[in-house]
């Protein structure tokens, strides 16, 4: 930085290209227009989730027996009470919605949080060992990758039990692959830069060398990577939640809103759309959101 | 490209084995043990458990037991359904068609659809119709497939009333399965009416679990292209005065499909995933239900078996994908 300040003309000469990594960063991803909105739509959900308590107009999961199956407010026979109508039990839909915002965005820090620092250490540890270590971490991811992830997660749940922790569980160790080949790919790439000579010359330790020389380096995939698989955690639980394997009634989950709701398709549309949306909004930000910081943060692998 | 053939088909028995220690471990880290699995709820005396456990050979060393099932499993005896008693093979052999069958329909809509997009939304790059096409592939990107399969039946079977609910075809039409392909053995029938029935059942389910690959199919298509479209050849397909046709299909698309290929080959790991939330959605009678319904009633050895078939079919499918990379592009064949 104070190098750069130094040379004021050389800063006048690129007005284009700002100095600044984060106003740089701005600039390329506000380009995208997709990414901004994907960004506003995850800030709204953000508000929802944290704010679900003072929103939300109902308990999520107090029944209103006098208001079965209402339909939703624009609807003949809907009433402004409930907004987007009540489910066969007589709760909210909305309510449940924005309590399910909550548990959704929950779901998608723990489980990318959860693969993604396992993730980080078996990379760093199969690029930098080599050998035998890298040969059967590598192996290992082979297999996992070798099943589909929602295969994976089903025999994961069906081990451990229904549940939505377990759930949780489950799709962080199927995306582990994901991030251990790219954390490793990073390293190998990274290692035989001179700044790492630099510093192993100087006598920096294996783990100083691991955690805080190269990984910093390393983080633009990583961060694209955690941004597109949040997405693919919403998607995958709320799969695991419909088929009756995840969340379990009454927790506002949006799969498993799906799947209680599945006996009334013909009779209420309402409570079996709008979770879907609600799963599909949410899902389509973080793709928006990620392929836009793909585009800002990775120059080689914008398209 | 012998060599090639080898050294690629070998890669594929460290996974093998991998996958079978999956499966073996699998019904092992189940809490409680495997006998009282066997059981099931109804319970089981001290005696029989003890008499049990030494027939299936459950108190032998862990290694035994996983040579012990990996011979078997070679000899092709993957256990016995708890709940049918059928031999786990069998069914999954008599119920794999309706799945490949699914799949089959399902990959043809992704490409017919897909590969034209993708086309036109390269050569269209930055216009309506690319924003259209990109668009409309995130958002297949990003559908709860299980969702989507709900809100069809919603809008075309139950409202319209054009397609049907559920099932593979209507139940008044029974023939003997000949090939296990509904299509076919319908038309085998000679029965009138049985193919449409079959065709008709088949729509929605196909739609469902094409989407995502139809996204990827478009997106890759797009991508690809537009690369190819850079390349100097083209310029020099150009600068010779050819006809924009003659250049896109003569010489851009026969390049750009290559990467394509691979995707659509990645692609049936997805389908065969994906066909466990369809197959639930329609009731389609294949083994993507049919693992669900296995961990809804415990069956431990029928999800065991299921998984690994499952991951060997895969494993075939990409090792086939890859082989067939290599010989249309020399490239791959001849690296390292």
């Amino acid at each position: 930085m104070t190098v750069q300040a130094a040379s004021p003309a050389l800063d006048a000469g690129q007005a284009q290209a700002p100095a600044r990594p984060l106003r740089e960063f701005w600039y390329y991803f506000s380009e995208n227009k997709g990414a901004v909105l994907g960004l506003a739509l995850i800030v709204l959900l953000i508000l929802a989730a944290i704010f679900a308590d003072v929103i939300a107009p109902h308990d999520p999961i107090e029944q209103y027996r006098d208001a079965l199956l209402k339909p939703p407010v624009w609807d003949a026979e809907g009433s402004s009470r409930f907004l987007l109508g009540t489910d066969p039990a007589g709760r909210d839909i909305l309510s449940r919605l924005i309590h399910g915002t909550r548990l959704s965005f929950f779901i998608g820090i723990i489980s990318v949080s959860l693969s993604l620092s396992v993730g980080v250490v078996l990379g760093l540890a199969s690029g930098f060992f080599r050998g035998v270590v890298d040969i059967a971490i590598m192996r290992l991811m082979d297999i996992m990758l070798a099943l589909p992830s929602l295969l994976l997660a089903i025999v994961i749940v069906a081990i451990l039990g229904p549940g939505l922790v377990n759930a949780m569980i489950a799709i962080s160790i199927t995306y582990l692959p994901h991030y251990v080949r790219l954390m490793r790919a990073s390293v190998l790439t990274e290692s035989g830069k001179d700044y790492v000579t630099a510093s192993r010359v100087s006598g920096a330790g294996l783990l100083r060398l691991m955690f805080v020389v190269v990984l910093p380096n390393c983080m633009a995939p990583l961060i694209v990577q955690g941004t597109l698989g949040f997405s693919s955690a919403i998607l995958d639980a709320a799969a695991l939640g419909f088929l009756g394997l995840g969340a379990q009634p009454p927790t506002p989950e949006w799969g498993s809103m799906l799947a209680s709701a599945l006996e009334f398709l013909q009779r209420a549309w309402w409570v079996v759309t709008f979770p879907g949306l609600a799963i599909l909004i949410t899902v389509l930000a973080f793709n928006l959101m990620g392929d836009g910081l793909r585009d800002a943060l990775d120059p080689k692998l914008k398209r | 490209m012998l060599r090639f053939i080898v050294t690629r088909a070998a890669l594929i028995i460290p996974t093998f084995i991998g996958v079978t220690l999956l499966a073996f471990a699998m019904i092992r880290l189940v809490p409680g043990d495997p006998i009282e699995l066997l059981a099931g709820e109804r319970g089981i005396s001290a005696e029989r458990h003890a008499k049990l456990m030494a027939e299936y050979g459950f108190d032998k060393p862990l290694l035994v037991q996983y040579a012990v099932y990996v011979a078997e499993v070679l000899q092709g005896d993957l256990g016995q359904s708890i709940s049918t008693r059928q031999p786990v093979l069998e069914e999954f052999a008599a119920l794999f068609p309706a799945t490949v069958e699914l799949s089959f329909c399902a990959m043809l809509f992704a490409m017919v659809l897909g590969l034209p997009a993708g086309i036109v939304a390269a050569l269209k790059r930055g216009k309506a119709p690319d924003h259209v096409v990109m668009g409309a592939s995130l958002t297949g990107y990003s559908m709860p497939i299980f969702w989507w399969g709900l809100l069809l039946i919603l809008f075309f079977s139950v409202y319209l009333r054009w397609t049907p609910v559920s099932g593979r075809i209507a139940i008044q039409y029974f023939f003997e399965p000949v090939t296990g392909f509904m299509l076919i053995d319908s038309l085998l029938s000679g029965q009138e009416g049985a193919f449409t029935s079959a065709l008709r059942h088949l729509i929605l389910p196909s739609i469902v679990l094409g989407t995502i690959p139809l996204a990827v199919i478009a997106r890759m298509t797009r991508s690809s292209m537009l690369e190819v479209l850079n390349e100097d050849y083209i310029r020099t397909a150009r600068a010779k005065g050819l006809s924009p046709w003659r250049i896109i299909n003569l010489h851009a698309l026969r390049n750009a499909l290559i990467p394509v290929i691979t995707v659509i080959g990645l692609q049936v790991g997805a389908l065969l995933a994906g066909a466990i939330l369809t197959e639930t959605i329609f009731s389609w009678p294949g083994v993507g239900k049919w693992l669900v319904e296995s961990i809804r009633r415990r069956d431990y050895p029928i999800l065991q078996g299921g998984v690994l078939l499952v991951a060997t079919v895969i494993i075939l499918v990409n090792l086939t994908v890859d082989l067939l990379y290599g010989l249309i592009n020399p490239r791959i064949r001849h690296a390292r």
